[in-house]
């Protein structure tokens, strides 16, 4: 049997953490013990021990996942109720739709649709595609891409 | 807009001249839209609210649409003024209050109002005297067509109209009728309407809207959800409900006059009398006893005012329509008694014409 290793107690939560290049390190904590480990982890320099190995992902699982477009993180439209932009309903849809559900009794439209609408879609999904190519360019690092892209999206938006 | 001559005219909605407007006071469409291409109003800059402000005046001053609505920068409007087209109706508490660039496109008639710039970009309305939820829907139909020639709205197929609360987004409709219903409160059987009401998720609310209290026995009744069902739907949802309200209404009316008809004739009296020959009023009070006037006509027993007119006095008693026909500020008890002046000239007018 383990033993906790911050108060010497039976230890009854046993955690492998998963590093880098097949490395691993194990963790062995008493129940009373297991909060402050869990804050303490989280406060340490890679701030995610239970990393899902996804950073979407991860940043949705604290609702902290931002809107490319407005910069509203989930945790302000729970504190907020009120959401930043259009492209929050995509940004942020698997967090809405249970919450649709919950207020309407169902997530669809079925009402009017804008006459435009074709030409719309066609715009719209332009700009997602620019965003998203934008997110992944920053993640790389390819600033002269990013830039680009960005200049791209401004004129769609002003289109 | 002439803002200084509001308060000798009436809006449209107000004359009791639409289908059961004994009891149904008005109903009203509301549209929630917005630009796909800015934040919300809560997340727009002053720059970018400013941007959204100019295109939407822009669009409403060139609507293509009768009447024609004219355009209100409310961040230039005086904090009184607001509170008077609040009163009216013809825009929201939150839209008066807010900071920053806004406003609101109205019809002279002021059966349209356009409002920039509040919790959503646009907030389009529609109110119609009487019971008429399929006509205020057909104006706000078109008007929303028109506006949507220029106005690149925020849309998703899944979602619908996009709005800043979720509990809008999808049809973004709001569809509501007025109702003054004295008897059933007089009887106490409104809660059981009100609880009825709230089964089919429909939401009872007072005069002006959320939060504030059913004072003349007026209240409000509306649709809560905006997705997963047409707007004929939604709309038909209310429309069939409203009927059977007003049945109960006329039904508890036909029982006082029946059981207590002495007691209630004298209550309609005093009140008449009361708003005839006070010297001080408040609000409330003068709320109440309208309310009394109101059942009275509608009764056969008080005879010398009609509905349209009482409906306009509702609204003229209120504290900026009072300051506003004085041109200056009054505090409450000074409005109290200006309020008793007023009712008392008014009245008096109206006895004369019907003489």
């Amino acid at each position: 049997m383990h033993k906790c290793e911050r108060c010497a107690s039976p230890a009854t939560v046993h955690i492998t953490e998963i590093l880098s290049e097949g490395k691993f390190e194990e963790h062995h904590i008493c129940e009373p013990c297991y909060p402050k480990y869990v804050h303490d982890a989280q406060n340490k320099g890679d701030g995610k021990p239970f990393g899902t190995g996804s950073p979407e992902l991860e940043e949705a699982l604290v609702g902290q996942q931002e809107c490319p477009s407005c910069g509203l993180k989930f945790v302000d439209f729970r504190n907020k109720h009120r959401l930043g932009c259009p492209n929050d309903y995509q940004v942020f849809q698997t967090d809405l739709r249970p919450l649709l559900e919950n207020i309407h009794g169902e997530t669809r439209h079925v009402g009017k649709t804008p006459r435009r609408l074709p030409k719309i879609k066609k715009e719209e999904a332009r700009l997602a595609e620019c965003r998203q190519k934008l997110k992944r360019a920053i993640e790389r690092e390819d600033y002269e891409e990013a830039a680009h892209l960005r200049d791209q999206i401004k004129t769609l938006e002003e289109a | 807009m002439n803002l200084d001559n509001l308060t000798s005219t009436s809006g449209e909605w107000l004359r009791a001249n639409g289908p059961e407007a004994d009891i149904v006071i008005s109903s009203r469409i509301r549209l929630a839209r917005n630009l796909s291409t800015y934040p919300f109003t809560n997340r727009a800059s002053a720059h970018q609210k400013a941007e959204i402000e100019a295109k939407l005046r822009g669009y409403i001053e060139k609507l293509d649409f009768n009447p024609r609505l004219e355009y209100l920068n409310l961040s230039t409007v005086v904090p009184l003024d607001r509170q008077l087209l609040v009163e009216r109706q013809l825009i929201s508490r939150e839209l008066a209050n807010s900071e920053g660039p806004r406003g609101v496109g109205v019809a002279p008639n002021e059966i349209i109002s356009i409002l920039v710039n509040e919790e959503d970009h646009i907030r389009l309305q529609v109110i119609r005297s009487g019971f008429a939820l399929d006509d205020a829907w057909q104006d706000a139909d078109q008007l929303d067509d028109k506006l949507e020639e220029r106005a690149p709205y925020a849309f998703s197929e899944e979602f619908g109209y996009l709005t800043a609360c979720p509990t809008n987004v999808g049809t973004g409709l709001r569809a509501s009728v007025m109702l003054h219903l004295p008897a059933l409160v007089l009887s106490k059987h409104i809660e059981k309407v009100f609880r009825a009401l709230q089964k089919i998720n429909l939401a009872v609310r007072g005069l002006y809207g959320e939060g504030s209290r059913a004072s003349g026995d007026f209240y409000q009744i509306s649709n809560q959800v905006t997705l997963g069902k047409s707007e004929t739907q939604i709309i038909s949802e209310i429309r069939d409900v409203i009927p059977q309200i007003i049945t109960y209404e006329r039904q508890a009316r036909q029982d006082m006059l029946r059981d207590n008809r002495h007691a209630i004739l004298d209550r309609c009296s005093r009140a008449f009398g009361t708003l005839k020959s006070a010297s001080m009023m408040t609000s409330e009070e003068t709320m109440d006893l309208l309310s009394w006037v109101r059942l009275g006509v509608n009764l056969g027993l008080v005879d010398q005012i009609t509905i349209g007119e009482l409906n306009e006095l509702f609204i003229h008693t209120q504290p900026a329509h009072l300051q506003k026909v004085l041109g200056k500020q009054l505090d409450s008890e000074e409005r109290n008694s200006e309020r008793s002046r007023f009712l008392r000239a008014r009245l008096r007018e109206i006895e004369n014409q019907m003489n």
